[in-house]
């Protein structure tokens, strides 16, 4: 194929299932409206195992509402999610013609199938291995939902999985987008996955004290920026977006929402789970990497900041980009939206690109909700409560995700011309 | 209390379709679970796993890949119920 080296990848689908809604438009809406997601767990795990927490961010249509029954027993949850998300995505891209040869899919989880390992392990210890479902192994793998995906759409191009917590969603994104780049693929479905809301991920996040216990007031508990702030707000769903090359899409009139400018990727190896409290690699993600020079800092007009929600991790965001944008900071409209959809895990990455997608699609930066008392360390212009409206022409914005393990992706989006 | 084999294809009926989605009518004795049923292996396994519990009897793993059609797998019951 002709000069298929650094080609445009644009947006053309969009798809998701989150605690603010079964799908893109609900969702997105519930974000401008600042709707907090987060409500009491159904489980009463809190008598059963003394977990401290006792509220989530869940999932706001369960997936035996719009799956097969079959489908809900063969997949994993966090499986179900991805394929609810993809198939909103596909159809929203207008379900294209594509040589399945030259469609990806990359879908990316944080933790994987939990709910499977720990429910089939009860299943051993209670019955017996000869009750152990079949399909465990393939359940709990965290490739899971990338090969539920592929064998959804039939892409045979290459499928992958990276897993670097929680920023694996918007690395599976930037992960597609070189994928096209580089001209290995023409259509890649990209995105990630989380379904971890179970008591024993819930008790380990508990014991880092990583968790809001605000058990009194779930819909205040997720407060990035706030002096009052306790921690992350633990949430499910999936955000799945259809990403294309320019020319594939122009060929075929596809709608273009925005285009993945770049993907910054780099490392801390500072600390397991603790953010560099310096900065060092945050700031060396973002802007976009130096291998993909394309937008400079002073374009950026918005940020959708990582912003979980906990005293150290928030601050330490400021500070990277601070450092990343000098004086070009000033004024860049600021989202925290996991103050509404909580802490999506490795679903992260992949809803709030959606969400910063369509920002620049609207002109519109969505709110953050819960700050009452902005932290005078973070030097940043939070939106705070009410969308914002942004400029129009081309727009540049950015979308931060971190992950344990000292994993920093920083994906640039820009708006579509 | 011994099932009849009529009581066991009808459970079995159900059996399938938790497992497959398919229509709990399409489960005839003379279908094969492979060539007509599109059942795979893994699948088998835990509908035999599933009748074993709800028939009170034990199928061995060596006697399934003798269970071909419906109708064997409802004698197999029917006799193994003792």
């Amino acid at each position: 194929m002709a000069d298929t080296q650094n080609r445009r990848v644009v947006v053309t689908g969009l798809g998701a299932t989150t605690p603010l809604g079964g799908d893109v438009p609900t969702t997105w809406q519930a974000v401008l409206d600042g709707t907090p997601g987060a409500t009491p767990l159904a489980q009463d795990w809190a008598q059963l195992y003394g977990l401290p927490v006792t509220f989530a961010a869940q999932l706001a249509v369960p997936p035996i509402e719009v799956l097969a029954k079959v489908e809900t027993r063969r997949l994993d949850p966090s499986a179900q999610y991805a394929l609810i998300a993809a198939r909103e995505a596909w159809a929203d891209a207008g379900s294209p013609e594509v040589d399945g040869e030259r469609l990806g899919v990359v879908v990316a989880s944080g933790i994987g199938g939990v709910w499977t390992l720990l429910d089939q392990y009860d299943v051993l210890k209670e019955k017996g291995a000869r009750r152990v479902f079949p399909l465990t192994v393939p359940m709990l793998m965290p490739n899971g939902p990338a090969a539920a995906v592929s064998l959804e759409l039939g892409a045979r191009g290459g499928v992958h999985t990276p897993v670097s917590a929680c920023a694996s969603g918007a690395e599976a994104i930037g992960y597609a987008a070189e994928m096209i780049r580089s001209g290995r693929a023409d259509i890649v479905v990209a995105g990630g996955t989380e379904a971890a809301i179970h008591a024993l991920p819930i008790a380990g996040f508990a014991a880092m004290q990583a968790l809001s216990t605000r058990n009194e007031d779930p819909g205040g508990a997720s407060r990035p920026y706030d002096t009052s702030r306790d921690g992350f707000v633990l949430g499910e769903g999936a955000g799945i977006v259809v990403l294309e090359s320019e020319e594939h899409a122009r060929s075929r009139g596809a709608h273009v929402y925005g285009e993945i400018a770049g993907c910054g990727i780099t490392s801390d190896a500072h600390h397991i789970a603790a953010p560099d409290p310096v900065g060092a690699g945050a700031p060396r993600a973002i802007p976009p990497a130096p291998a993909e020079p394309d937008g400079a800092p002073s374009d950026v007009v918005h940020i959708n900041a990582h912003a979980t929600s906990t005293p150290v991790g928030d601050v330490a965001e400021s500070a990277s980009i601070i450092k990343a944008l000098g004086s070009a900071a000033d004024g860049v409209a600021v989202s925290a939206t996991k103050s509404m959809t909580g802490h999506l895990l490795g679903a992260a990455g992949a809803v709030e690109a959606i969400f910063t997608v369509l920002a620049l699609h609207h002109r519109l930066a969505p709110p953050t909700i819960n700050l009452t008392d902005l932290d005078p360390d973070v030097h940043l212009d939070v939106v705070i409560d009410k969308p914002r409206a942004l400029a129009g022409g081309d727009l540049l914005a950015l979308n931060n995700s971190f992950g344990f393990g000292g994993h920093n992706v920083a994906l640039a989006i820009r708006s579509a011309s | 209390m011994a099932h009849s084999e009529q009581e066991i294809l009808s459970g079995l009926a159900e059996i399938v379709n938790e497992e497959t989605g398919l229509p709990v009518d399409s489960v005839e004795l003379d279908k094969n679970f492979t060539d007509d049923l599109d059942i795979d292996s893994l699948s088998m396994m835990t509908i035999v796993v599933n009748a074993e519990e709800k028939f009170g009897v034990r199928i061995p793993d060596d006697d399934v890949k003798n269970l071909s059609t419906v109708r064997d797998a409802v004698s197999y019951i029917h006799q193994a119920q003792g």
